[in-house]
């Protein structure tokens, strides 16, 4: 089923359909990674529940809820 | 001489080989975006001397981030002979996608595998092979920490930077080339440089390359009107970011042969040490439990607490940490600090030197006391000891607390850790207005306003910009250090026993007040709009001693440099403010410090500042003037207190300057924290800030200093004459601002 990056629990592993959004912020997502087809999982959330920190190519990136909105998952349910 | 550029991501290495190639000592941290500006150095070992540009880390050549356009303009515009490409075999992925962007430049690439040995460590293979022969640049593997293959690295980068290499792009399967060839086709026929890197920056619909060269964008509109890609549509952007990673992918997955599969999915060390780190409910007060032993092991008196063990059996401890009052006789005797430890002795170590100048002066006269009073009588004795030497001492006698102090963020920035108070944070001070981007800024600004306040450039939003560099002043600089270490010792001097305490809160105080006042600047400016909050977390590792030793070498010659220039140069000028003036009519060397040049001028100051209560004693305009002199440098608040107040040769500064209650200490605290930071600083906000902008600035940093100081000083002598009154007061005013604080948030919620 397709749902938001933000969305997902902890511990849940999807694949990224499509990056919304425009300009800047799309461009930072894209060369760090975020980019369809690229697998991540959920690794944590701040203690505040904002940022999240996700495991992608290999490495450990954190943004936020509001960021990882405008990234559309594929998940397994 | 032929000139080397490193480039790489953040976090690659890229600095550690930086130093060790160079021997030269610029600072490293596991802190993404450690560099602002490049650097240079030599590299000596092979027969031709070449000049090694360490760039800021970049993750790719879009330019979006400062640190990306200093990255991308050096490579296109100055021409370097030959690129090293430090890329982190541990993070293979990510690091290459910049690489495929190097290699579109006409520019010779080296690529150095780091962190190699990290990979076989971990038992999985690594095969440098399969890069070099798709890449077609030479591959060597390296540990920059451990030194390994830095020769064959260097010679391999010597004998590439004698050959042209033409940029080549991995799009090349793409029916996107078409385009990027006619473009770069036309971009040979503007005869500009690169055209293979400008034509695919097109393309992408870079900013930068889109504003340059309008008249091609043509090309790029009409094949969008043929083409149609089956998931990305005519979003080239996507699409180029999307083919690199995918070519990445594809060729270079078999590079690094993990031996276990599931090895991913394990717990690293890296991931339990986050587990308490940045724990739901721990992860906070660890964080402001970590600072506060920071600062105890930096400035306590009485490291095991023993004085405040015996105060709570004589008295009701805490109500007296709040009075400031009845730490007399009865509290035992601790145990320092290493550093009030280090200090007492630096300070034993710099009397000394006095004294022997003294001696010198004197005309050798008996060494002490008697050598003292007769070198202050000439002029010059009085200059060398009495001026400039009696400042400096103060200045320079802190050092060992603040290089303890450092070390100490060093090893936080080294490790890992402090990516992570970012993380930790950043939620709360979004609802303030401030984005996860202003903590860099803000971090960098503890150890200095003027690097922190460039750092604001990464913030898109002019908004938040202008309102981090006013926040500036509340995260205390590193020469701020040296008062509050000054003062902690007065306190002490005073009976107010808490110098951890003191020095804690002015850190954390200075944190909340930038948190009270963004969320009321928040009421003056409609713009709702944060910066994103993208950051990679480093993995864990042990704190480097070259790393850190190199830092704190940076700081500590730093230090030395301003102590010997800038401020040997204002302790002069304060010096002879002090000694002359008019006495009985005519200007002369005065006897009375009060008709000095400074005591006039202070006691103008004194009024000025009579309401921030620091000032209303008969030693008041010292400290006016000391605040004043801080203009040119923060040490100069306590260089030049040491000149004015020159304690006899039995008390220590702290001892004669006895004349502040524990709320006029804090006031003179929280004014000097607050207000205009060094010249140098203030000229770094002009150049960061529209005039108007920079006006509002200045009346923003005296304005809160000046109401903050003086609210400090008299809630705090309402506790002293009567403790329920200040509470009452205190809890009527923290009402206040959390009342206001929930208005405005609610009205900026509907706005």
């Amino acid at each position: 089923m397709q749902m938001k990056l933000g969305e997902l629990e902890i511990g849940e592993t999807g694949l990224i359909k499509k990056v919304e959004g425009e300009g800047r912020l799309r461009r930072r997502l894209f060369d760090m990674g975020v980019t369809p087809g690229a697998v991540v999982s959920i690794k944590k959330k701040a203690p505040l529940g904002d940022p999240i920190e996700i495991t992608i190519r290999g490495y450990e990136l954190s943004l936020r809820k509001d960021e990882a909105s405008l990234v559309i998952m594929e998940v397994e349910k | 001489m032929i000139r080397v550029a490193l480039a790489g991501n953040p976090n690659c290495g890229k600095t550690t080989l930086f130093n060790i190639l160079t021997g030269s000592s610029a600072h490293v941290g596991n802190w993404p975006g450690v560099t602002v500006d490049k650097k240079t150095g030599i590299y000596k070992k092979l027969d031709e001397q070449m000049e090694i540009v360490d760039l800021p880390g970049i993750y790719s050549l879009s330019p979006y981030t400062p640190e990306e356009i200093v990255s991308r303009n050096f490579i296109l515009d100055e021409h370097p002979d030959v690129v090293i490409n430090v890329v982190d075999a541990t993070n293979l992925e990510r690091n290459l996608y910049l690489t495929t962007q190097l290699l579109e430049i006409n520019v010779p690439v080296v690529i150095a595998l780091n962190m190699s040995d990290l990979v076989r460590k971990n038992g999985d293979k690594l095969d440098s092979k399969i890069l070099k022969d798709k890449l077609g640049v030479e591959v060597v593997e390296i540990s920059a920490l451990r030194g390994d293959g830095l020769s064959e690295l260097m010679n391999a980068a010597l004998k590439a930077s004698s050959a042209h290499r033409e940029g080549k792009t991995l799009l090349k399967d793409k029916d996107l080339m078409h385009l990027v060839k006619d473009i770069s086709i036309a971009f040979e026929g503007k005869a500009v440089e690169n055209p293979l890197f400008h034509a695919v920056k097109l393309v992408e619909n870079d900013e930068l390359e889109t504003k340059a060269h309008p008249d091609l964008l043509w090309m790029v509109d009409k094949f969008k009107q043929t083409f149609s890609d089956d998931t990305f549509g005519d979003d080239f952007e996507a699409l180029i970011a999307d083919a690199r990673y995918k070519y990445i992918a594809k060729e270079f997955s078999t590079v690094v042969t993990k031996k276990d599969v599931s090895n991913g999915k394990n717990e690293t060390k890296s991931d339990r040490i986050d587990k308490v780190l940045t724990h739901r409910i721990w992860g906070l007060p660890i964080f402001i439990a970590i600072m506060f032993f920071i600062f105890h092991f930096t400035f306590s008196e009485d490291l095991l607490f023993m004085g405040k063990m015996g105060l709570s059996i004589e008295n009701p401890g805490l109500i007296n940490f709040f009075t400031g009052m009845g730490y007399e006789g009865e509290a035992l005797e601790g145990i320092p600090s290493l550093g009030v430890w280090l200090q007492s002795w630096m300070g034993w170590f710099t009397g000394q030197f006095i004294s022997g100048f003294q001696w010198i002066c004197s005309g050798f006269k008996e060494f002490g006391d008697v050598a003292a009073e007769a070198a202050s009588s000439t002029w010059y004795g009085s200059l060398i000891c009495d001026g400039v030497l009696a400042g400096l001492d103060s200045v320079c006698s802190f050092i060992p607390q603040i290089m303890l102090l450092f070390l100490f963020i060093a090893i936080m920035e080294d490790t890992g850790y402090m990516a992570r108070i970012a993380f930790i944070l950043d939620r709360a001070f979004r609802k303030f207005g401030l984005s996860g981007k202003a903590f860099i800024p803000m971090l960098t600004g503890f150890g200095c306003s003027v690097p922190g306040i460039m750092a604001t450039r990464t913030i898109e939003n002019e908004v938040e910009k202008n309102r981090t560099i006013r926040l500036m002043t509340c995260f205390s600089c590193g020469a701020k250090a040296p008062i509050w270490a000054l003062l902690a010792a007065v306190a002490t001097a005073c009976g107010f026993g808490y110098a951890d305490i003191f020095v804690f809160t002015i850190y954390i105080g200075g944190i909340a007040l930038a948190i009270i006042l963004a969320i009321f600047m928040r009421v003056f400016t409609k713009d709702r709009y944060t910066s994103p909050f993208i950051m990679e977390l480093p993995q864990y590792h042990l704190p480097q001693a070259r790393n850190v030793a190199a830092h704190l070498w940076e700081k500590l010659k730093h230090y030395v440099y301003k102590a010997a220039t800038i401020l040997t140069a204002s302790l002069i000028v304060i010096w002879f403010l002090k000694t002359f003036g008019i006495e009985n009519g005519s200007f002369c060397m005065v006897e009375d410090i009060d008709n000095s040049l400074i005591g006039y001028i202070g006691m103008v100051l004194k009024y000025v500042f009579y309401p921030c209560g620091w000032a209303i004693n008969a030693d008041g305009w010292k400290y006016a003037a000391a605040s004043v002199t801080g203009l040119v440098a923060k040490e100069d608040v306590v260089g030049t207190m040491a000149v004015l107040f020159n304690g006899g040769a039995e008390d220590t500064l702290a001892e004669s300057i006895h004349t502040l209650t524990a709320s006029g200490i804090y006031s003179f605290a929280v004014f000097n924290l607050l207000t205009f930071p060094c010249m140098a600083a203030i000229a770094t906000a002009r150049a960061e800030q529209t005039r108007i902008e920079f006006l509002k600035t200045l009346a923003f940093w005296f304005g809160v200093s000046y109401v903050g100081s003086a609210a400090v000083y008299w809630v705090g002598t309402l506790y002293e004459v009567a403790w329920w009154g200040g509470l009452i007061v205190t809890l009527a005013l923290a009402a206040g601002v959390v009342t206001s604080g929930i208005l405005v948030t609610r009205k900026t919620k509907k706005a």
